[in-house]
C-alpha cells in the first residue's frame, strides 16, 4: 500500500491494468486526473471530438484486442454523451471501462453545474457502475472495474469519481489485492450435459453449428477449437454478424451469416437442420424471425457464459453454461474419447442438400450501366484487400449488410460493428481505436453517408494523430435502410429518408487536412480504392453508387427462416421450382 | 415488390414478436436475494423489473448481516415458467447480488407479513372489530376512544381476509410490509 492522490491513483491502476491507450475528452470534473496523465509517458491519451466517439473508440480498440478499452470523460454532458456508447458495448458484450468524473462528493444532490446523476442513468447501460465516494477505496474500485468487465460475459463498466476524492490522498492497492472473489463466473460446463451434447453431435443427421460473438469473447483458443470441431466433424457452421470470423470464410464448413440479411443457405439449413448447436449467440430477432415457426424440427444446444441468455426466447433441450472455450475443448475431447462418430451418410445428403441451396447464389448482383452497385462495391473492396492485415468496421444501415455479405472475415477480431443497438456513428470512431491498437494495418471504416455524417468530427482526430483509416463512403444520398423498409413495408411512401444537403466530402476531407477521394464511374473503381490504400494518411472515399438498391437477402422482421425475399438478380431466374416455393 | 405479401399494418410483422411455445399460465413465486448492501443496490433489483417488464407485487428489503454488509430481498413477482426462469437467471447476472433462491420450488416456505390497520367506529361495530381482531389473533397497538390500530402478522391471504372483514367495520387506512420468507427446516 503507497500513499497517493487519487488523481495519482487513476493513472497508476491503469498502469498495473496493462492500459496503453485512453480515449478521453477534459471537462471541470476530471482535470486533476488530466494533470497526472500530463506528468507522465506510459499511457497515451487520445483526444477524441466527442464523449461518444471516445466510447466507440474504446469498443473498437478492445474488439480487435480483446482487451478493455479504457475512456476518461468529465461529468455532466461528458457522461451523458458516453451514454450511447455504453449501451452499445452492453448489447454487444464489449470490455470497457469509462472513467467519469463527478461533482464534489459535498455537493452531490445540490444541481450543481455539471453534475448528473451519472451512475443513476448509467446503471441500466453498463454491466456494473461505482460511486466512489472516499479515495481509500478508490483503487480496489478501479481494478474491480476492469475485472468485472473481462470477466464472465463481458461488458461496459464505469467508475465515477467526485473531483475531491480525486485530489484527497488515500492508500493504493495493487490489482493483486483488489477484491475480486465475488464475482467469478462459471467458466467450465457440466460433464453431463456434455455428453449428452456429443451423443446428439453422434447421431444427428442434419446437424448445424450457430456461433456468435461469444465465440469472439472467449478468445483466440475458442476459434481455434470451433475450427477444429467443424472440420473433424464436418458440420457446417453459419454465424451471426457478431461472430463473423471465428471461422473462417474460406472454410470448407462455412455456410455465410445467417439471419435477417443472411444467405440463403444458411437460413434455410437453421430452419431444416435436426439439430442445432448455438454456440455464444443469443436468438436475437434479427436471427430467428417469427419464434413460433423458428427451426421448427430440431434438437437444440446452447453454449453460453451468461445463464439469462439460455431459454431467454427460445427453449433449447441442451442448456451448457459455460465459457465457449472451455466448453468446446471438453466437446472436442469426449467426442473424441468415444470414437469421433457422426452419420456420415445422413451428413453428405444433408451438405448436399445445403449445396442445393447454394446453388441459388443467393448474393448473384449484376453490375452494369454507369453507376457502381453498392455491392460491386464492396466485392471490389474485399477483392483489393484481401490477404493484407485487414481490419473492417461498419456503421450502421444497407452498407453494413453488404460488408458482411460479400468481405469473407478469416479470423477473429477483426470484424467491427454495431450489431445489437445498430448505432449508427459507431464505424467511425470504431475504426480510429482499431487503429490506435494496430498502427500498421490496414483499417477500413465501410459507411453509409448519412452514419458516417453522425461522427464525422473525428476527422480532426485522424489527422491530430495521424491514423490513416479509410473511410469508405457507399454515398446513396438515402438513409438507405430505412428507404428499403419504406418501399417494403410503408407502401414507397419515403418520408423523411433522404439525405439532403450532403457536403462535399472531398472538400471535407481537404478542410480537415485528411485526403478525399470521389469516385462514381464503375471503370474508375479499382484504380481509386488502390489509390485510397496506397496514401499515408486518413482518407475519406465517397463512392457514389445505385441510389435504391435494396438489400438481399431480406427475412421480412416477423417471418420464418424458410419465407425469405431474394434479390432481383436471383429471383428471375436463379432459382428452380423447388426454391421458388420458399420465396 | 409484389414477392412481399405483406399486409400493412398487422401486428404478426413486428419484428419483437417474442411469444414462444411455453405454458403462458402466470405462476406466483416468492425470491430471496440476498444481496451486497451497497448504495444503488435496491436501485439495480427493481430498475431490472421495470426495465424488462417484470411485475413485483411485493418487496420488502433489510440488511440481514451488518458485519456482511449483506442485505436480504424478499420479491413476491408472477409470470410464466419462462418468465419467472428469466427474472431468477437476471437477478444473478447482477454483480452485487450473493444468491438468488425461489422459495416457492426449492421446498417448503415460510411466508409472513406484518399489517396495520386503522379501524375507526362505535357501539357494536366497535366491539365485533375487537372480537374479530381477537380472533385473528390481531394486536391493539394503540386505541382511542373512537379508534383502535391492530397489528397482524400472518400470510398475505390471512392479511387480506382481516381487511375484508375490517372494511365494513370502519376501516380507514392500511400498512402492509410485504412478505418477508425463510425456507423451512434447518439449512
Ligand atoms: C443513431 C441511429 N439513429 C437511427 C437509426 C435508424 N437507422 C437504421 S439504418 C438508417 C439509415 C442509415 O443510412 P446510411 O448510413 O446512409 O446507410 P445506408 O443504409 O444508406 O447504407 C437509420 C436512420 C440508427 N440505426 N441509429
Ligand atoms: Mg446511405
Amino acid at each position: 500500500m503507497t500513499a497517493m492522490t487519487g488523481a495519482k491513483m487513476v493513472v497508476q491502476a491503469l498502469k498495473d491494468q496493462g492500459v496503453e491507450v485512453v480515449f478521453g475528452y477534459p471537462g471541470g470534473a476530471v482535470l486533476p486526473i488530466y494533470d497526472e496523465i500530463f506528468q507522465q509517458n506510459e499511457i497515451r491519451h487520445i483526444l477524441v471530438r466527442h464523449e461518444q466517439a471516445a466510447v466507440h473508440a474504446a469498443e473498437g480498440y478492445a474488439r480487435s484486442t480483446g482487451r478493455p478499452g479504457v475512456v476518461l470523460v468529465t461529468s455532466g454532458p461528458g457522461a451523458t454523451n458516453a451514454v450511447t456508447g455504453l449501451t452499445d458495448a452492453l448489447m454487444d458484450s464489449i470490455p470497457i471501462v469509462v472513467l467519469t468524473g463527478q461533482v464534489p462528493t459535498f455537493m452531490i444532490g445540490t444541481d450543481a453545474f455539471q453534475e448528473a446523476d451519472t451512475v443513476g442513468i448509467t446503471r441500466p447501460c453498463t454491466k456494473h457502475n461505482w460511486l466512489v465516494s472516499d479515495t481509500d477505496s478508490l483503487s480496489d474500485v478501479l481494478h474491480q472495474a476492469f475485472h468485472v468487465a473481462r470477466s464472465g460475459r463481458p461488458g461496459p463498466v464505469l467508475v465515477d469519481i467526485p473531483k475531491d476524492v480525486q485530489f484527497a490522498s488515500g492508500s493504493y492497492v495493487a490489482p493483486q489485492a483488489a477484491k475480486t472473489s465475488h464475482y467469478q463466473p462459471r467458466r467450465k460446463g457440466d460433464p453431463d450435459r456434455i455428453a449428452e451434447l456429443v451423443a446428439a453431435i453422434e447421431a444427428a443427421e442434419r446437424p448445424i453449428f450457430y456461433t456468435g460473438g461469444g465465440v469472439i469473447n472467449s478468445g483466440p483458443a475458442a476459434s481455434q477449437l470451433l475450427r477444429e470441431l467443424v472440420d473433424a466433424t464436418g458440420i457446417p457452421v453459419t454465424s451471426t454478424l457478431m461472430g463473423l470470423g471465428a471461422y473462417p470464410g474460406s472454410g470448407p464448413n462455412w455456410l455465410g451469416m445467417l439471419g435477417m440479411h443472411g444467405l440463403y443457405e444458411a437460413n434455410l439449413a437453421m430452419h431444416d437442420c435436426d439439430l442445432m448447436i448455438n454456440i455464444g449467440a443469443r436468438f436475437d430477432d434479427r436471427i430467428t424471425g417469427r419464434i413460433q415457426d423458428f427451426s421448427p424440427n430440431s434438437r437444440k444446444a446452447h453454449i453460453d457464459i451468461d445463464p439469462s441468455s439460455i431459454n431467454k426466447v427460445i427453449r433449447v433441450d441442451i442448456p451448457i453454461v459455460g465459457d465457449v472455450a472451455h466448453v468446446l475443448e471438453d466437446v472436442l475431447r469426449v467426442w473424441k474419447s468415444r470414437g469421433r462418430r457422426t452419420e456420415r451418410d445422413a451428413l453428405a445428403k444433408w451438405r448436399a442438400r445445403i449445396d442445393e441451396w447454394r446453388r441459388v447464389d443467393c448474393l448473384a448482383f449484376r453490375q452494369e450501366g454507369p453507376t457502381i452497385k453498392p455491392q460491386y462495391a464492396v466485392a471490389r473492396l474485399e477483392a483489393l484487400t484481401k490477404g493484407r492485415d485487414r481490419y473492417i468496421c461498419t456503421e450502421v444501415g444497407q452498407h453494413q449488410m453488404w460488408a458482411a455479405q460479400y468481405i469473407r472475415f478469416e479470423e477473429p477480431n477483426r470484424w467491427m460493428t454495431s450489431g445489437g443497438l445498430g448505432t449508427m456513428g459507431y464505424g467511425f470512431p470504431s475504426s480510429i481505436g482499431v487503429q490506435m491498437a494496430h498502427p500498421d494495418a490496414l483499417v477500413i471504416n465501410v459507411a453509409g453517408e448519412a452514419s458516417w455524417l453522425m461522427n464525422m468530427q473525428e476527422l480532426g482526430t485522424a489527422t491530430q494523430y495521424r491514423l490513416p483509416v479509410k473511410q469508405f463512403i457507399l454515398n446513396n444520398e438515402r438513409l438507405g435502410m430505412v428507404r428499403q423498409w419504406q418501399q417494403l413495408l410503408h407502401g414507397e411512401r419515403y418520408s423523411h429518408s433522404w439525405s439532403e444537403s450532403l457536403p462535399d466530402f472531398v472538400k471535407l476531407a481537404e478542410a480537415f487536412g485528411a485526403k478525399g477521394i470521389q469516385c462514381k464511374d464503375p471503370a474508375d473503381l479499382d484504380d481509386a480504392i488502390m489509390e485510397m490504400i496506397k496514401h499515408d494518411g486518413p482518407v475519406v472515399f465517397d463512392c457514389l453508387v445505385e441510389k435504391h438498391e435494396n438489400c438481399f437477402p431480406m427475412i421480412p422482421s416477423g417471418e420464418p427462416h424458410n419465407k425469405m425475399i431474394l434479390g432481383d438478380a436471383s429471383t428471375s431466374d436463379a432459382i428452380g421450382a423447388k426454391g421458388a416455393v420458399l420465396v | 415488390m409484389s414477392a412481399l405479401k405483406i399486409e400493412q399494418g398487422t401486428s404478426k410483422h413486428s419484428a419483437y414478436d417474442l411469444r414462444s411455445n411455453y405454458a403462458d399460465v402466470n405462476e406466483r413465486h416468492t425470491l430471496a436475494v440476498v444481496v451486497e448492501n451497497e448504495p444503488g443496490v435496491l436501485a439495480r433489483v427493481v430498475g431490472l423489473f421495470s426495465g424488462r417488464g417484470y411485475n413485483i407485487e411485493s418487496l420488502t428489503v433489510a440488511e440481514i448481516d451488518h458485519q456482511g454488509h449483506r442485505s436480504r430481498i424478499t420479491i413476491v413477482t408472477s409470470g410464466t415458467p419462462q418468465i419467472i426462469e428469466q427474472i431468477k437467471a437476471q437477478l444473478g447476472r447482477i454483480v452485487v447480488v450473493h444468491d438468488v433462491h425461489d422459495l416457492t420450488v426449492e421446498g417448503p416456505s415460510v411466508e409472513r407479513e406484518l399489517a396495520l390497520f386503522k379501524v375507526t367506529g362505535e357501539g357494536e361495530k366497535r366491539v365485533e372489530a375487537l372480537r374479530l381482531a381477537d380472533i385473528f389473533r390481531a394486536n391493539v397497538v394503540d386505541s382511542t376512544l373512537k379508534s383502535f390500530t391492530f397489528e397482524i402478522t400472518g400470510t398475505p391471504e390471512k392479511i387480506d381476509a382481516f381487511a375484508d372483514l375490517m372494511r365494513p367495520l370502519g376501516l380507514q387506512e392500511v400498512a402492509r410490509t410485504g412478505v418477508a420468507a425463510l425456507a423451512r427446516g434447518p439449512l
